[in-house]
């Protein structure tokens, strides 16, 4: 067990967090490599059914992250975002599919490469010590 | 109860023969006892089959979504704050209905009276004010209404209808002091792994019947998510994981649409108490966006707007 490494899949809105990844990245900031980056258009995009199905394929954490409110490049999705996350977060703690430490949203814009990588950082550390995701991943049947 | 069903056909045959509606939804007696079905009426000379009591608990909003006929329909408490979710979501044209507004004494739970009947079988059941009489072979019993309603009713602070163009009956009296939300509070003050295993527990259960997401009027999606196969969201197996997965999304989709009409709990045939999850989002939503589903037409959705200071201590 002492091997384990927390898998978490990270959605980063196009306009803004993923650019403050690839600016980490440009300016050599370290940060753990845990994470696994999938790029949507905004964090309005992100759908409570993406963040279940990586909980049951097996991720440990799930981040979401985009634009701080007001400077959507689409004017107000991630104000949309903001209240569907706030109700999922709520609602995925109230039945136990995750522990309160496995789900984290921020608000990272473009030039925020050193706040990009203390939340990596952050959320990494909240994963490791929930430990291994273990009641919601989906068991493949046994073959006996 | 008599009344009202007096005032519902009378009602049905005027508008059918003036030809103000192109059928009157509303309930008949159903072939066993304590449980009525939906009854569409499209001739006046039906009209007079059309019934009313304490079984009327199927939420008649359900058939009311995408019609492009003019219709009348028999409508509770929750019915029209349904009628009133289907207007937000442009399902039908409020001048293609007619509300008979029933305001409700609340409906009855045929489990719970099952239950108290131990095994006995009824063949007849009356009420009459303030309890329900039920008579079997070599049975007869007389139960307290207010001992028996569905858990729903018994915490309803909106028996009257809030939009209606006719009432069938008086208004009631709405109940004060309810605290709704006393079993959520419980299941939020316990452990995350015991509230796993309470849910883990509550759906086993099921069998994935869908009948909850059937009874739901506010469930009209022309693909429900269960459906896709490309990309397949929810697996169809009966696995733990897929199971909550269907009942957890089931109850996000009605965040901010759910008028805890109790349909769904109706309709489960193995008795799954799935308002313990849609209540959680009602009570989510009260508290942060302090919006309570089905009051206003002039109010957008929770989810469906935003405000510039809604909170968001949760992000960092």
């Amino acid at each position: 067990m002492s091997e384990w490494e927390p898998k978490i899949v990270a959605f980063l809105c196009n306009w803004c967090s993923y650019g403050g990844a690839d600016l980490a990245g440009i300016s050599r900031l370290q940060y753990p490599a845990n994470i696994r980056i999938i790029r949507l258009p905004c964090t309005g995009r992100v759908n409570p059914k993406f963040i279940l199905a990586t909980l049951r394929h097996g991720a440990d954490g799930v981040w979401v992250s985009g634009c701080h409110p007001g400077d959507c490049h689409y004017i107000k999705g991630n104000l949309y975002a903001r209240r569907k996350f706030a109700l999922l977060k709520n609602f995925l703690e109230y039945t136990g599919i995750i522990e309160p430490n496995r789900l984290h949203f921020s608000w990272i814009s473009s030039a925020e490469a050193t706040k990009f990588a203390e939340v990596a950082r952050g959320v990494v550390d909240a994963v490791r010590a929930a430990g291994p995701a273990q009641h919601f991943i989906k068991k493949q049947a046994e073959v006996v | 109860m008599r009344a009202y069903t007096e005032r519902i056909r009378e009602a049905a045959k005027r508008l059918l023969t003036e030809k103000r509606v192109d059928v009157v939804i509303g309930f008949r007696k159903g072939t066993i006892p304590l449980v009525n079905e939906p009854f569409l009426v499209k001739d006046p000379k039906d009209a007079d089959q059309l019934y009313w009591d304490g079984n009327c608990g199927v939420n008649l909003a359900n058939y009311l979504a995408k019609r492009t006929d003019r219709v009348a329909v028999v409508a509770k408490g929750c019915d029209t704050r349904n009628i009133v979710v289907h207007l937000l979501e442009f399902q039908i044209k409020r001048e293609q209905l007619y509300i008979l507004g029933a305001p409700c004494h609340g409906m009855l739970d045929r489990r719970k009276i099952a239950g108290e009947l131990k095994g006995k079988e009824p063949t007849f059941a009356e009420e009459s004010d303030g309890t329900v009489k039920i008579s079997g072979r070599e049975f007869e019993v007389t139960l307290d209404r207010k001992e028996f309603l569905q858990e729903n009713c018994s915490i309803c602070i909106h028996r009257n209808p809030v939009l209606y163009d006719e009432l069938v009956g008086d208004l009631v009296e709405e109940q004060q002091n309810v605290d709704r939300y006393v079993d959520i509070r419980e299941i939020e003050a316990l452990l995350p792994a015991d509230r796993w295993q309470y849910f883990s527990k509550l759906v086993e259960p099921c069998i994935r019947c869908y009948a909850c997401r059937n009874a739901c009027p506010a469930c009209y999606c022309p693909t429900c998510f269960v459906d896709e196969s490309r990309p397949q969201w929810v697996g169809k197996s009966l696995d733990k994981t897929d199971t909550l997965t269907f009942h957890f999304l089931r109850a996000y989709h009605l965040g901010g649409r759910c008028t805890d009409c109790g349909s769904c709990e109706r309709a489960c045939p193995v008795g799954i108490k799935v308002r313990k999850f849609t209540k959680k989002l009602e009570k989510d939503i009260r508290e942060l966006y302090g919006y309570e589903t089905g009051l206003s037409v002039d109010e957008r959705p929770p989810l469906d707007t935003y405000r510039p200071g809604d909170p968001e201590a949760f992000i960092k």
